[in-house]
C-alpha cells in the first residue's frame, strides 16, 4: 500500500469507528428510552405494557381531581370521553393543570391498574390540546368541548 | 394605510432580492462586471425595506394599533411598552419578519466588508444571500404576513404569551436568529466559492471571521435560552433535551465544527470540500429549526405556532436548499480536491476527529429529534424519545471530544510523536486527575457517593482542558526566556482559542456539578414551616397579593438562612396576566458563583390555611454553565481582534486578489 492509501485506510477506520460506536450506543439508549403513548381506550383494552414507562393522555375528568391535605400527592381520572385512567401523581402539578383541560402523563401502570405518574404535562396555553390527547378523542368518537378546539396560538 | 405600506415594503425588498438574486451571479457568471455591480446597492435598498417594514411592525405595536392581525394577536394596551416592541417577534409572523431583518443586517454587513474581496466572489456571495431572501420574503408574502388586516378591529389585544413577557425574550430570539441567519453568510461563502470553483485557503481565511461572529452569537443564543428556562418555566431545570432546544443545539454543533475545520482549510489547505459541506449543513439545520419550531409539528412547551401550510412551504424549501446545494457540490466538489498530505498523529488527525465527534453528536440529536415525527408521519403511533437518551449518548460523545481536545492543543500540525505528545502531556495528564480526581473524592459525601464516578470524569476532563489550553500558550512563546514578551508576541486568534475552550472546560464544571449535587425538594408548606436543604434553611413566610403593571401575582417569601445567619430572602411569584387566564411562574433565585437557591410556588393546597406546593432546589454552580458560554463568546472576540484579519484586507487592496499566501502563524 502507498502511504497516502495507508493514511485514507486509517482515516476511514477512525470514522468507522467513531461512526459504529456512537451507533451501538444510540440504539441501546434508543432502545430504553422510547416512551409510547397509550390513549384511555388503549390502556382500557390492556394493550399498555405493566412496568415499563409510557404516556397516557386525556382531558381531566371533572370532580376526579383529589388532593391530599398532608402531602402533595393528588389523585385524578383522565378520559378520552370512552374510557377513563385513574392517575396518581405526587409533586407539583403544572400551572395549566385543571379540571377539564388536556393533559399528557409519563409513567407506569402498578398492578392495581392504576396509572403512577412520574411527570404531568400541561402546556403553557390554556387553549392548547396535546395533540396526541386530541387525536384519541377523535377515535374515541368524542369530541373536544369547544374552547380547546382552537389550534394553538392563534 | 400605514400597516399597508409594511406590506409595500416586504414586497418591494422581495423584487430587490430578486435583482439581487439573479444579476450578480448571472454577471459573475459570464463576467459582466456591471451586473455583478448591482449586488451592494441592492443589498442596501433591500436592507432599507426591510427595516422599514420593521420598523412600520414596531410602530403598529406601539400605538397599540390592533387593526393588525398580528398586533391583536400579541399585544395589549395593558403590556408595557418594552414588552410591546418586541412582542414583534413574540410570534411566527413577526418572528420571521425578525429573520428577514437579521438576514438583511448580515447582507448589509457583508456588502460593506466586502469591498476587499475579488469583485466576482462578492457577487456571488451577495447574491446566494438574495436567494436566501427571497425564500423568506416570499414566505412572509404567501403564507405569514405580519401586517394583515383584522376585521372587526377588536377593542383590546389577546396580549403576548406570559412566558415571553421576560428580558430572555427581549434579547434570546435576536441573539439566536443573528446566529442562525450568521450561517447564511457561511453557506453564501461556501456556495460562491462551489460556483466559482475555487475553494482554497484564501476563501477560508475570509469566511472565518464571519463564521466566528454568527458562532458567537449562536452560543450567546443557546445559552441565553437554556438560563430563561431555568428561570422562568420553574422547574429548576437548565436544559430538557426538548426538540425546540435541540433546533437550536444542532446547528451550534455543526457551526463549532466548521469553525475547526475552517482553521484546518486556512492554515493548511486541506479538509476543504468537507469544510463546504459543514457550511451546507450547519445552514440547513438552521432552516430546520425554523421549521421545526414555527411549523408546531412538535410536542413541545416551546411550540407557539401552529400551521402546516407553512411547514410544507419551509420544507420545500428546505428541499431545494439542501437538495440544490449538494447537488451543486456533487457537481463542483470533487473539482476542487486535493491539497497536501498529513501523518496520523497530527493536529489535523486531531480536528477531523473533533468533526467527526460533533457531527455524529448532532446526528444522534438529529436522529432523537425527528424520529417521532417519522414514526408519527409513516403512522406509526404517537411516541417521544427520553431525555435520558440524549445524556447517554451525549456524554460519551463529549469526553471523547474533550479528552482529544487535550491532545490536540499540543499536537503540531502536519506531522507530531505520539512519543513527543506523551512527553509533552504526562504532567497534564497526572495533573488533571489528580486536581480533578481529587476534588472528587472531597466532594462526595455519603449522600453522593454514588456520584463519585460521574464527577470525577466531568472534573477530570475539565481540568485536562484547562491545564492543555493554558500549556498550549506556553509551548508557542518564541521566547522563553521574556515570558511577557513572548505572550505578546502571541497572535489573538491564540488568545481566543485559550479562551473558548477554557470556557468549555467552565461549562463542563458547572454542569458535572450542578447535575451531580443538585438537591431538590417538593413539598407542601405552610406559613411558619421551615426545610433543610443542603445545609440551608429555607423559611417560608407566606404569599402576598401583589400588583403588577398588567398582572397580579401571588408573592410568596422564603427567608433563607445558613449557620443561623440569614443569607438570602427568595420571592417566587405566580402571575395571573388580566388579558387571560393563563398563570405564570417566576421563580425566586439567589444567585452566586457556587450555588444558586432557588425557590417557586406551585398551587394553593387544601387543608391549613395559605399553604401551598412549593419546589426548592440548591443548585451548586449552576452559573457556570452559562459563564462559560460567556468565556468562548469572548474566545471568539478575541480572536476576531487578530491582526492577520486586518492585515489580509490591507494586502489584498494592493495585490491581485487570492494570490497572497496564507499567513503562517498562530493557531
Amino acid at each position: 500500500m502507498t502511504p497516502r492509501r495507508k493514511k485514507r485506510l486509517s482515516l476511514v477506520a477512525l470514522v468507522l469507528l467513531g461512526v459504529g460506536g456512537a451507533t451501538a450506543l444510540f440504539l441501546t439508549a434508543f432502545q430504553e428510552n422510547l416512551i409510547l403513548y397509550h390513549s384511555p381506550t388503549e390502556v382500557a383494552a390492556g394493550k399498555a405494557p405493566v412496568d415499563r414507562t409510557f404516556r397516557v393522555g386525556g382531558l381531566v375528568k371533572e370532580g376526579s381531581v383529589a388532593r391530599s391535605e398532608e402531602d402533595l400527592k393528588v389523585r385524578f381520572t383522565v378520559t378520552d370521553t370512552k374510557d377513563d385512567v385513574a392517575i396518581v401523581y405526587d409533586g407539583v402539578l403544572p400551572d395549566l393543570f385543571k379540571e377539564g383541560q388536556g393533559i399528557v402523563a409519563n409513567g407506569k401502570l402498578n398492578g392495581d391498574g392504576v396509572f403512577v405518574a412520574e411527570k404531568v404535562l400541561a402546556k403553557h396555553d390554556e387553549n392548547y390540546m396535546p395533540p396526541e390527547v386530541a387525536e384519541s378523542l377523535e377515535k374515541a368518537g368524542g369530541k373536544p368541548p369547544h374552547s380547546m378546539a382552537r389550534p394553538e396560538g392563534n | 394605510m400605514i400597516p399597508e405600506l409594511g406590506t409595500v415594503a416586504l414586497a418591494l425588498a422581495l423584487c430587490v432580492a430578486l435583482i439581487q438574486g439573479a444579476f450578480p451571479l448571472a454577471g459573475a457568471h459570464k463576467g459582466i462586471a456591471p451586473w455583478m455591480a448591482v449586488a451592494r446597492p441592492a443589498a442596501m435598498a433591500q436592507f432599507g425595506f426591510v427595516a422599514l417594514a420593521f420598523v412600520i411592525l414596531a410602530y403598529a405595536f406601539a400605538v397599540s394599533d390592533f387593526s393588525v392581525a398580528f398586533v391583536a394577536n400579541n399585544s395589549n394596551t395593558a403590556l408595557p411598552i418594552y414588552y410591546r416592541l418586541t412582542a414583534v417577534w413574540g410570534g411566527h409572523e413577526g418572528s420571521m419578519l425578525l429573520w428577514s431583518f437579521v438576514l438583511a443586517l448580515w447582507t448589509l454587513a457583508v456588502a460593506v466588508f466586502s469591498r476587499t474581496l475579488p469583485a466576482e466572489f462578492a457577487a456571488r456571495v451577495l447574491g446566494v444571500m438574495g436567494l436566501v431572501s427571497i425564500g423568506f420574503l416570499l414566505f412572509m408574502l404567501l403564507t405569514s404576513n405580519p401586517f394583515e388586516r383584522l376585521s372587526p378591529v377588536p377593542a383590546q389585544g389577546t396580549d403576548l404569551n406570559p412566558l415571553l413577557q421576560d428580558i430572555g425574550m427581549i434579547i434570546h430570539p435576536p441573539m439566536l436568529y443573528m446566529g442562525y441567519v450568521g450561517m447564511a453568510v457561511a453557506f453564501g461563502f461556501a456556495i460562491a466559492a462551489l460556483l466559482g470553483g475555487r475553494l482554497d485557503p484564501a476563501w477560508a481565511r475570509w469566511s472565518r471571521p464571519w463564521v466566528t461572529v454568527a458562532w458567537m452569537f449562536l452560543t450567546a443564543g443557546v445559552a441565553l435560552g437554556s438560563w430563561w428556562a431555568y428561570y422562568e418555566l420553574g422547574w429548576g431545570g437548565w436544559w430538557f433535551w426538548d426538540p425546540v432546544e435541540n433546533a437550536s443545539f444542532m446547528p451550534w454543533l455543526v457551526a463549532t465544527a466548521l469553525i475547526h475545520s475552517l482553521a484546518v482549510t486556512e492554515k493548511r489547505g486541506l479538509f476543504k470540500s468537507w469544510t463546504v459541506l459543514l457550511a451546507i449543513t450547519a445552514f440547513s439545520l438552521s432552516l430546520l429549526g425554523t421549521f421545526l419550531v414555527r411549523s408546531g409539528v412538535l410536542t413541545s412547551v416551546h411550540a407557539f405556532a401552529t400551521d402546516p401550510a407553512r411547514g410544507v412551504y419551509i420544507l420545500t424549501f428546505l428541499g431545494v436548499v439542501v437538495g440544490g446545494s449538494l447537488l451543486l457540490y456533487a457537481l463542483r466538489g470533487p473539482s476542487t480536491l486535493g491539497g497536501s498530505t498529513f501523518s496520523k498523529v497530527s493536529r489535523e488527525t486531531l480536528l477531523l476527529a473533533n468533526n467527526v465527534l460533533l457531527m455524529v453528536a448532532m446526528a444522534t440529536i438529529l436522529l432523537g429529534t425527528l424520529y417521532p415525527l417519522v414514526i408519527d408521519a409513516m403512522g406509526g403511533g404517537k411516541l417521544s424519545v427520553g431525555p435520558p437518551y440524549f445524556n447517554t449518548v451525549f456524554v460519551p460523545i463529549m469526553s471523547v471530544l474533550m479528552l482529544l481536545l487535550g491532545v490536540g492543543n499540543l499536537a503540531r500540525w502536519k506531522q507530531d510523536s505520539l512519543g513527543r505528545l506523551w512527553r509533552h502531556l504526562r504532567l497534564a495528564l497526572a495533573g488533571a486527575v489528580v486536581i480533578g480526581g481529587g476534588g472528587a473524592i472531597m466532594l462526595a459525601s455519603d449522600t453522593f457517593a454514588a456520584k463519585t464516578a460521574m464527577v470525577a470524569l466531568g472534573l477530570i476532563l475539565a481540568v485536562w482542558v484547562l491545564i492543555t489550553s493554558v500549556q498550549s500558550l506556553w509551548t508557542q512563546l518564541s521566547t522563553k526566556r521574556s515570558v511577557a514578551a513572548g505572550l505578546g508576541r502571541l497572535p489573538a486568534g491564540a488568545y481566543g482559542m485559550v479562551l473558548a475552550h477554557v470556557g468549555l472546560a467552565v461549562t463542563v464544571v458547572g454542569i458535572t456539578m450542578t447535575t451531580a449535587f443538585n438537591v431538590e425538594e417538593r413539598l407542601r408548606m405552610a406559613p411558619g414551616d421551615t426545610k433543610e436543604l443542603a445545609g440551608y434553611t429555607f423559611r417560608f413566610e407566606g404569599v402576598d397579593r401583589v400588583r403588577g403593571p398588567n398582572y397580579d401575582a401571588a408573592t410568596g417569601t422564603f427567608k433563607v438562612s445558613h449557620d443561623g445567619q440569614q443569607v438570602a430572602t427568595l420571592q417566587p411569584e405566580k402571575r395571573n396576566y388580566m388579558s387571560g387566564g393563563k398563570p405564570m411562574t417566576e421563580a425566586g433565585i439567589d444567585a452566586g458563583l457556587t450555588r444558586d437557591l432557588y425557590a417557586s410556588l406551585g398551587q394553593p393546597q387544601s387543608g391549613e390555611e395559605g399553604a401551598w406546593s412549593i419546589r426548592l432546589y440548591h443548585k451548586p454552580f449552576v452559573r457556570w454553565i452559562w459563564l462559560g458560554a460567556l468565556f468562548m463568546v469572548g474566545g471568539g472576540l478575541v480572536a476576531l481582534s487578530d491582526r492577520r484579519y486586518r492585515v489580509t484586507r490591507r494586502r489584498k487592496a494592493e495585490a491581485p486578489a487570492g494570490e497572497a499566501p496564507a499567513p503562517a502563524e498562530g493557531a
